[in-house]
């Protein structure tokens, strides 16, 4: 059975910004990462080579 | 118009989840675990021979630190029953109940998921493939398998912990060579004396969760004898980064002095006579062991750094 529903407290809604706070934060250390090391793999001269 | 069970929806919450801070979910990565598998393995980038890309460097030891992480959760959610008859470990995410299990196990398996396929991508297969296996190793051979079955389990399970600088090596050199075998070494013979002097004091704890740790099942007599020999055994073991031209006179001067220390402090476990000194001479040498593995690793990065270790040794 499901557990029951209760309202949110003020903490319970401090705790939760501060968590939401902290995954938008990870998912753009994630976007920096991945375009960064994006780049490093293909190189320097990616702009440069032919198609 | 909205109804209002669905007006009210976003403002309520289950009695039980979502409930954790950030700072929970920080502590389900084991972040004291993890601060010494990041310096080992900083340490096995830096030792290895080879060039690697800096920012590649830094995501190596990312994937590594988080594969850690997700290690430590994932052994937090099988043990959560566990922790929560010891001292030590009952204030952790899961037993408070500020973490459910399964967020925890969500946590854990994406993080290794994430940590593994980052690491295979960007930076080689063979440091992920062995990545894989540290945690593979960690949470099913030891966590799952060993843990509450075999006294032995520190001596087996301690080599989950000794991978790091050699994921690292692997991450610059792509293949395991034998300096990074000494470098595992360094930790995984370390494991055993660090892990018995804590059961030590901590005896009782591990008694009451049912963890069959050597002093409980083999007694505190045997378990200080096999602290001693696995401390005679660090002796051969410091030589290795030497023989493997990992490291050089600086590291070796250094490591014999620690070594000799720590032989001091299991000496003084074995002779202990009455219980409160046998408590006291536990907790220096546990103390003293972690200090041990930090300047040991410290001393083969200064020597790099410096350029002074060799260039070649002999294996």
């Amino acid at each position: 059975m499901a557990a029951p529903l209760q309202p949110f407290s003020p903490e319970d809604m401090t705790r939760r910004r501060k968590r939401n706070l902290a995954l938008a934060l990870v998912l753009v250390a994630l976007m920096v990462l991945f375009f960064v090391s994006t780049m490093v793999r293909l190189g320097g001269t990616v702009a440069e080579r032919s198609l | 118009m909205a109804s209002p069970a669905v007006h009210n929806a976003p403002s309520l919450v289950t009695a039980a989840g979502g409930q954790g801070t950030v700072g929970d979910y920080i502590a389900l990565l084991k972040p004291r675990v993890m601060s010494l598998v990041i310096f080992t393995a900083v340490v096995g980038l830096f030792a290895a021979p080879g060039h690697i890309h800096p920012w590649m460097g830094f995501v190596a030891i990312l994937c590594i630190a988080l594969g850690a992480g997700a290690s430590g959760a994932l052994n937090m959610w099988y043990d959560a029953d566990i922790d929560a008859v010891m001292k030590r470990t009952a204030s952790r995410p899961i037993p408070s109940g500020a973490v459910e299990p399964g967020e925890a196990l969500g946590f854990g398996l994406v993080l290794s998921v994430a940590s593994v396929l980052m690491l295979g991508l960007w930076v080689n297969v063979a440091s992920a493939a062995l990545l894989a296996f540290t945690i593979f190793f960690y949470v099913v051979i030891y966590t799952m398998v060993l843990k509450r079955r075999t006294p032995q389990n520190i001596v087996i399970g301690g080599a989950a912990g000794a991978f790091p600088p050699m994921i690292a090596w692997t991450a610059v050199t792509g293949t395991i060579e034998p300096g990074a075998v000494a470098l595992f070494l360094l930790i995984f013979m370390w494991t055993p004396p660090h892990f018995w002097a804590l059961a030590l004091f901590r005896e009782g704890d591990y008694a009451k969760a049912g963890v069959p740790m050597l002093p409980n099942v083999a007694g505190r007599a045997e378990t200080k004898k096999q602290i001693l020999i696995y401390s005679l055994l660090l002796v051969p073991v410091i030589a290795a980064p030497l023989a493997t031209g990992t490291a050089g006179w600086l590291y070796g001067s250094g490591a014999a002095l620690l070594t000799l220390k720590f032989l001091g402090d299991a000496m003084a476990v074995f002779r202990a006579a009455d219980r409160a000194t046998e408590d006291r001479a536990c907790k220096k040498l546990f103390g003293f062991s972690i200090l041990w593995l930090f300047a040991v690793f410290a001393l083969i990065l200064v020597e790099k750094l410096l350029g002074l270790a060799p260039v070649g040794g002999l294996l």
